[in-house]
């Protein structure tokens, strides 16, 4: 299914990064505001869904250079890992920490480990979308 | 609202499954489908509709409406995607090796017992 | 967790290694890493000895379901200890003829030794826990890994049957022991063993206690392959000698005689007991000895032969508990069946452990064990034939061995019974020594078998696939460790007396040895003429005799039809039992899908109809409902507007579209009710559900209206109709009486005290119910890895030309 669209190509390379930021945006604001993990993961696998619909698989995949299998592996990690983290220090598992940290140029922030586990989330939504949806279009 | 609501809901389940019920593959799908969105419509009808703002803190309402139901559903919503792209793939590999879609052709015969 | 814990769990963890020795150090046999364990076990539990020899125990626990009274409680004392010993000694043994059994170029050999290592981990268990759930557990346990090591050569059929036939045997023995075990612990209130034994007077009394008894006693008859439950210990020599020697002759076919030894402070008091133990291993020992003298393979005459000595010791353990009922008497004699039980325990599993192994050896050399075409082997195999003799005497009760000084107290418990008068042993009990005796001539009669059959007579060499030799030195060292203690425990018995056989006489029958006693063991050789000696002389006199004649006499089995016999008895129930389960589910399961559907529909429906007829549960209130908006209604109409295209849709394309109306039509109701998290999740998995579709739909068929019947469609809109009506009604009724208050405040009240949070939704999804979003992910990660592996592994034959292009 070779396009040559050249109009949704240049709009979909510009429109891609909008919609990454904004998908990153969410994923961060999620412990605060509507977001998270799922939607920043879906919202950047719709991003790179839309490059594969303007362009083929294999100049994304070249774009992409990403085993989203792979990706899904680490972010199950990543969140087995998180919550797992809590048995070290003697509390039960899942148990989850906060606290504020001052960082140089942000100022004053606070840091979960719940945002571990949320990343861990977002990888994993994104591997799987992307491996369904590039498995599918592989097998054309 | 409720009322109107279970009558929606009652539809929906209604309809998915008629069409899990006919032969062909891709209505089986489809009505999958519908039977979440009707599950999870029932979910957040039971916790209580309109009861207050948004379940965000940062909107400092008296009352907000029932967190827990839309936590459930937001993990029920991401696992039916999962489910139904399954499905869809299970059905097109399904066609492609047997050549039909009709599920009476499907049938397990005596010899694979 | 202690070091007995982990000394009992280190099977488990050595067996995880074990993949990874065979894969990474494939020159090395993998036995010689997993011997390493069971000696390292051995010298452990050696160390227990002094502990134990003074009737003490050591007694370690950790919680396991505290809520229900079960913890792992690992208890040593003399008959665990024992055990224990048996079970590493034997094992370690087992292992290093194993190295020279099986061959590693051959043999899955990382199959072979996990099972054996998961066994010997599940047989420590079973004889080390106090709490009778685990050792439920464990007893299971074993049933399973002697099931996988039965079928260990898996592409031959007589293995599969064997080990299904005792899988199911034994397996039906476990379930029944957990039901007496239930019933136990309701009568006592604990798992505890001990405990239990604490309160074994008041469970006496118990109306429920002779259930609780033959409960127990159905799952230790089956597992020692007792009468007649012993039909599966035949079959089961299809499995490795090795194995046969370690699991169906040492150890675990001796779990059900340790688990009546274990119970016998519990139940022993009663006449039941006492008859039914007594009277089912008496009957055994006859039964197994008899039908061994007319077996053709070594293996099968010495499976026989191991469950008429099984028979034997669980007799003396019946016997034993007469004892209980003189607890007066200051010297009381009639322990001796007790001791007798333990320490013919100990001798079996030398004598018998050695002569497996040179059935092995033989097997291995010749390549056939059939003595039909064997014989004359002497020459050629002088070692294993002494070893044998050395077996084969012990276990026929000659002397010098250790075979001849159990045997002998065999029947001076036997004898005794005929003094007392209880349990109407004045009228039935001749019989046991007579079946004693009778079971003994026989004994003495395949043990010559095994020998002579196999080393003296014709040479053959035109019935052997090989040219027979002596065995390498490796495959010998086992054997003539056993043969050696053999004579030596037959020469110096006393070695044993106090060290283990005290001990583990003491455990079985705890009332008679008061604090700081010792029950006096003291193993003699001579006791002058006694009757015991004539006896023993009598069995010399008449086996030697019938075994001169044996092609004489041997005809008379053929009298027995075989069709009325207990393996026929079960495959024909067996059969029966598949047929029957195969019609029954045939009737209903027509291979239909569909059918399946409206089954679970038609349920659905009925059950939740019925509850809410019969409950009174429907109810319908107005108050408190969400008012109704303009855009409510609109939703409302699209959403049925969507549901009615999707059903009378005729190409696939409107369809597909009308679903995404109806999920983007979902999404914005999320708006509504206030759910923006929801919506926007909803939003963006309809846009990648319909760029799914889209990207499938090449692939996907028409969507084409099968033939489908009115009555069919007639049906259909029933069940869908019902359904729906019963959701909705479920609905109203839900809504109109609020049962409690809701949970949710919880959440509210401290998603920033805890959790530091604003959004609840997302706090409840990664903080409070996270286990449910970590199970999501995996399930989404299974669905990905399903789908991945559908499209890319294609196994069928279109697959591959489609992969090739």
């Amino acid at each position: 299914m070779k396009t040559n669209d050249v109009i949704l190509q240049t709009t979909s390379k510009v429109v891609f990064f909008m919609i990454v930021l904004f998908a990153i945006h969410l994923f961060f604001a999620g412990h605060y505001n509507p977001g998270g993990g799922f939607v920043g993961g879906l919202m950047t696998s719709g991003a790179i869904v839309l490059l594969l619909l303007a362009f083929d698989i294999k100049t994304v995949v070249k774009g992409f250079p990403i085993d989203y299998i792979i990706l899904v592996g680490i972010g199950l990690l990543f969140a087995v890992g998180t919550a797992a983290g809590s048995l070290l220090f003697n509390i039960p598992f899942f148990t989850h920490a906060f606290g504020d940290v001052t960082l140089p140029v942000l100022g004053k922030t606070s840091l979960h480990t719940a945002m571990l586990f949320d990343t861990g989330v977002y990888l994993v939504v994104i591997g799987v979308t992307m491996t369904i949806i590039q498995t599918i279009g592989e097998s054309e | 609202m409720e009322i109107l609501m279970s009558l929606v809901i009652g539809a929906l389940l209604a309809s998915a499954v008629y069409l899990m019920l006919s032969k062909s593959l891709l209505r089986i799908i489809i009505g999958t489908g519908l039977l979440s969105h009707g599950a999870h419509l029932l979910i957040i009808t039971m916790g209580g509709l309109k009861r207050g703002a948004a379940p965000l803190l940062g909107e400092e309402a008296a009352a907000y409406v029932d967190p827990l139901p839309q936590a459930l559903i937001l993990t029920a919503i991401v696992i039916s995607f999962g489910v139904t792209a399954f499905f869809l793939v299970l059905a097109y590999r399904a066609y492609q090796e047997l050549g039909t879609d009709n599920m009476d052709e499907m049938r397990g015969n005596e010899a694979n017992d | 967790m202690s070091l007995l814990h982990l000394a009992i769990f280190s099977p488990f963890l050595m067996a995880m290694l074990v993949p990874f020795f065979y894969k990474g150090l494939r020159s090395i046999h993998t036995g010689w890493f997993v011997l390493v364990l069971p000696i390292l076990l051995f010298t452990y539990f050696l160390g227990f000895l002094p502990i134990t020899r003074n009737n003490q125990a050591v007694e370690k626990s950790f919680d396991w379901i505290p809520s229900l009274g079960i913890s792992f409680t690992a208890y040593v004392d003399g008959l665990g200890l024992l055990f224990a010993l048996l079970i590493t000694g034997i094992g370690a043994l087992v292992v290093l003829y194993s190295i020279f059994y099986l061959s590693k170029e051959k043999e899955s050999l990382h199959n072979f030794y996990v099972y054996l290592l998961l066994f010997m981990g599940a047989m420590l268990g079973v004889v080390l826990s106090d709490n009778l759930i685990t050792l439920y557990m464990f007893w299971e346990l074993t049933s399973i890994s002697s099931f996988l090591l039965i079928a260990y050569w898996y592409d031959r059929e007589r293995s599969r049957y064997g080990a299904l036939k005792s899988m199911l045997l034994t397996v039906f023995g476990g379930l029944s022991m957990l039901g007496g075990i239930l019933l136990l612990s309701l009568m006592g209130d604990t798992f505890s063993v001990r405990e239990l034994i604490s309160q074994a007077g008041e469970l006496n009394e118990h109306p429920l206690f002779l259930f609780a008894m033959i409960l127990v006693l159905l799952g230790a008859f089956t597992k020692s392959a007792q009468f007649p439950f012993y039909i599966w210990l035949p079959d089961a020599m299809e499995a490795p000698t090795p194995v046969s020697a370690y699991l169906h002759s040492a150890t675990m076919v001796k779990a059900g005689i340790y688990l009546v030894a274990r119970l016998s402070p519990i139940f022993a008091f009663s006449g039941y007991w006492f008859w039914i133990v007594g009277a089912v291993g008496i009957f055994t020992l006859f039964w197994g000895s008899l039908n061994a003298v007319k077996q053709t393979d070594l293996k099968g005459i010495l499976a026989f032969s191991t469950v008429s000595q099984l028979g034997l010791i669980m007799s003396l353990l019946g016997v034993g508990a007469a004892a209980l009922h003189f607890d007066a008497l200051d010297d009381n004699i009639y322990t001796a069946a007790t001791i007798a039980a333990v320490f013919h325990l100990i001798n079996h599993a030398t004598f018998k452990g050695s002569l497996f192994m040179v059935v092995g050896v033989v097997d291995h050399e010749t390549g056939t064990r059939d003595i039909r075409k064997l014989g004359g082997l002497l020459g050629f195999m002088p070692v294993t034939f002494t070893i044998a003799v050395i077996g084969a005497f012990s276990m026929a009760g000659l002397p010098p061995f250790n075979g001849f000084l159990s045997k002998e107290m065999f029947f001076t418990g036997m004898i005794q019974l005929l003094e007392l008068n209880i349990f109407n042993l004045q009228t039935w009990g001749l019989l046991f020594p007579i079946l004693a005796w009778v079971g003994s001539v026989f004994t003495f009669i395949y043990s010559m078998m095994i020998v002579f059959k196999t080393f003296s007579g014709k040479y053959q060499p035109e019935k052997l696939d090989k040219k027979p030799h002596e065995a390498p030195v490796g495959m010998l060292i086992s054997p003539m460790i056993l043969a050696a203690l053999v004579v030596v425990f037959g020469l110096f018995p006393n070695l044993l007396s106090y060290s283990l056989i005290q001990p583990a006489a003491a455990a079985i029958i705890p009332s008679l040895v008061g604090p700081g006693e010792k029950l006096s063991v003291h193993i003699s050789h001579w006791h002058g003429f006694s009757t015991e000696l004539l006896m023993t002389i009598g069995v010399v006199a008449l086996g030697a005799l019938m075994y001169v004649t044996l092609s004489k006499w041997i005809k008379l089995y053929t009298v027995f039809p075989g069709k009325v016999s207990l393996n026929n008895l079960y495959d024909t129930s067996l059969y029966a039992a598949e047929r029957g389960a195969y019609s029954m589910t045939k009737s209903y399961m027509n291979g239909f899908i569909r059918t399946y559907l409206v089954y679970i529909f038609v349920f659905f429906i009925g059950i939740l109809g019925f509850t809410m007829w019969t409950e009174n549960a429907f109810t319908f209130n107005q108050n408190n409902l969400a008012p109704i908006g303009v855009y409510e209604i609109v939703l409302v109409v699209i959403i049925t507007a969507g549901i009615i295209t999707i059903l009378m849709a005729k190409s696939r394309l409107t369809s597909i579209i009308a679903l995404g109306a109806v999920g983007y039509t979902v999404s914005l109701f999320f708006v509504i009710f206030r759910a923006p998290d929801l919506a926007l999740t909803q939003l963006v998995i309809e846009t990648v559900s319909v760029a799914l579709f889209l990207l499938c739909f090449f692939h996907l068929p028409q969507l084409s209206r099968h033939e489908e019947r009115m009555g069919f469609k007639l049906g259909n809109v029933l069940v869908s109709l019902g359904v729906g009506a019963m959701v909705t009604l479920m609905a109203i009724s839900a809504h109109s009486n609020k049962m409690f208050d809701s949970i949710s405040s919880y959440y509210v009240a401290n998603t920033y005290e805890k959790a530091a949070g604003k959004n609840m939704v997302n706090v409840i999804l990664v903080d409070f119910r996270g286990f449910d979003t970590l199970f999501e992910i995996s399930v989404l990660a299974i669905a990905g890895l399903g789908i991945f592996g559908m499209i890319k592994l294609r196994l069928s034959k279109k697959g591959e030309e489609a992969d090739e292009n």
